[in-house]
């Protein structure tokens, strides 16, 4: 009976939390389109959120690269089908591998950021202060970050893929003596409109969930540096889940206008 | 206090009530603050002196009662409305609140961002901000970041940022807490010199006895919700109930 109340009250918390995210992104919409336009903090934004992850992303992509064609390469030359690895790692990485591992590491890195600034902010009473000089601090901070993540995580991620592929093209070079030219035509004869499209389109909107949900942690924080401590933890956790189902829903509706 | 009374209110509530869940922190209080005076609020911790002066600006939503400010009945504005009426009002909160990733310089020239006109001419930002700063003795650390600042210093730059809009009503939510005496002595002289300069009507919460002798015109207890016990702080400390004396021992 206890078991089944503590159910129930989790349950109930969670749809609230839910109805709160709503309202939050709705404001968000709201806001963007409002004047003013906070641009001169959206390019500082960018800047921050590109310049600081740029190395850590692209240190993951080169490992990718690396690790996948040298896990694949023993298989591959099993079936006879070693020529056919520029095209399956290029696939694999821009189709999947390399936005999913990019949002995932950047829901860390910068998801965390954003939840954790924020909620300093918060807990030190910057945001009221904000508010009070009759600065609007949703528009300022929450809608300049969101935006930022959105705008950059794509280009990450093509930074990434490239990354990727010059890795595996490193393995390939060395182990198959497969030249630079042979592995980015095969590369480039394998993708289609069906693989970047979508991978691209997708991409945006793993950035606009970093932000708003780092955002929303971080702005809604408890009082307290363990309030901070804990929202940001939520926000990396609960970022990771909701880009995998926002994977799960890309690939669903990729596969029914170009059949996967 | 005769004299205080003839002054118009730039403040006033009426039967604030404020509750957290079972927790109802503000009963039905009430309180005045006419034009050029210092009122203390004084009450213990947790006594809800923080949420009272929080539903003065609209960081909190009360659950009853009026408030108005300068005539204008705060609980019925619109958000818009608000921040024009917010300008007209300085904050200055526990902890300084400066913004952590912003200049002293920046910090300062924030509030004035939609603020870029006065009397139909464009402001000189440079010039407020340097006065703002000599008005607290602190010009030099213009270039530093907060991190740079001791407690003191950051209360005064805090104060400076309050005063760049050149409010007519200072909120002053415990100006002296966290702070050494002798710094406290200072915070407490400087806000008498301001007020002095520029007139201001200033609304005091705290539970440091010293700053409200030194500050204050008039003093309000708040004791279980409710302005249990108003008059001037000779009046108060002289008072007989053991529940004002408790505050005086």
């Amino acid at each position: 009976m206890l078991r089944f109340d503590v159910m129930t009250k989790q349950l109930k918390s969670f749809f609230i939390e839910i109805g709160e995210l709503s309202l939050f992104t709705s404001r968000f919409f709201k806001e963007t389109f409002k004047q003013p336009f906070e641009l001169k903090e959206l390019l500082q934004q960018c800047y921050q959120i590109g310049n600081r992850s740029l190395l850590l992303v692209s240190i993951t992509g080169f490992i990718i690269g690396l690790v996948l064609t040298l896990q694949t390469r023993p298989t591959l030359m099993e079936f006879g089908a070693v020529s056919w690895m520029p095209s399956m790692v290029g696939i694999s990485i821009v189709r999947e591998i390399g936005p999913i591992i990019t949002a995932l590491v950047c829901a860390g890195k910068i998801g965390s950021g954003i939840s954790a600034e924020l909620g300093s902010m918060r807990v030190t009473e910057q945001i009221d202060a904000m508010e009070v000089s009759g600065i609007n601090p949703f528009k300022y901070l929450v809608v300049t970050r969101v935006l930022a993540v959105t705008f950059m995580l794509p280009l990450l991620i093509i930074i990434a893929d490239t990354i990727a592929l010059f890795g595996s093209f490193l393995v390939e070079n060395v182990k198959g003596n497969v030249s630079f030219v042979l592995f980015f035509n095969q590369v480039l004869d394998a993708l289609k409109f069906g693989d970047v499209v979508p991978a691209t389109i997708k991409s945006f909107f793993f950035g606009a969930a970093i932000g708003l949900i780092g955002s929303f942690k971080g702005y809604n924080c408890e009082e307290g540096t363990a309030g901070v401590g804990k929202a940001t933890n939520i926000a990396v956790v609960s970022t990771s889940l909701l880009l995998f189902i926002i994977d799960f829903m890309a690939v669903f509706v990729t596969d029914i206008f170009f059949e996967l | 206090m005769s004299s205080t009374h003839d002054k118009k209110v730039v403040l006033e509530i009426k039967d604030l009530y404020k509750a957290f869940g079972d927790n109802q922190v503000l009963n039905g209080f009430n309180m005045q603050l006419y034009e050029g005076e210092n009122l203390v609020i004084m009450g213990r911790s947790g006594s809800g002196k923080s949420v009272m002066i929080k539903c003065l600006v609209g960081l909190m939503e009360a659950d009853k009662g009026i408030i108005s400010v300068m005539h204008h009945d705060i609980t019925t504005l619109n958000q818009e409305a608000l921040d024009v009426l917010r300008a007209d009002i300085g904050f200055l909160f526990q902890g300084s609140a400066l913004y952590d990733s912003m200049t002293v310089r920046e910090n300062l020239e924030f509030p004035l961002r939609g603020h870029t006109k006065k009397n139909g001419k464009l402001i000189d930002t440079e010039k407020l901000v340097v006065e703002a700063l000599e008005n607290v003795g602190l010009a030099n650390t213009i270039d530093m970041m907060p991190s740079e600042l001791s407690g003191g210093m950051k209360r005064r730059v805090a104060l400076a940022r309050t005063l760049i809009l050149q409010p007519k009503i200072i909120l002053y939510d415990e100006p002296t807490s966290g702070l050494d005496p002798i710094t406290a002595k200072e915070i407490i002289i400087l806000m008498q010199d301001i007020q002095k300069k520029y007139n201001t009507s200033s609304l005091i919460i705290t539970h440091d006895v010293d700053c409200a002798r030194v500050i204050s015109d008039r003093m309000i207890l708040l004791i279980d919700g409710i302005d249990y016990a108003a008059g001037t702080f000779k009046e108060l400390s002289n008072s007989k109930d053991p529940k004002i004396k408790a505050f005086f021992k």
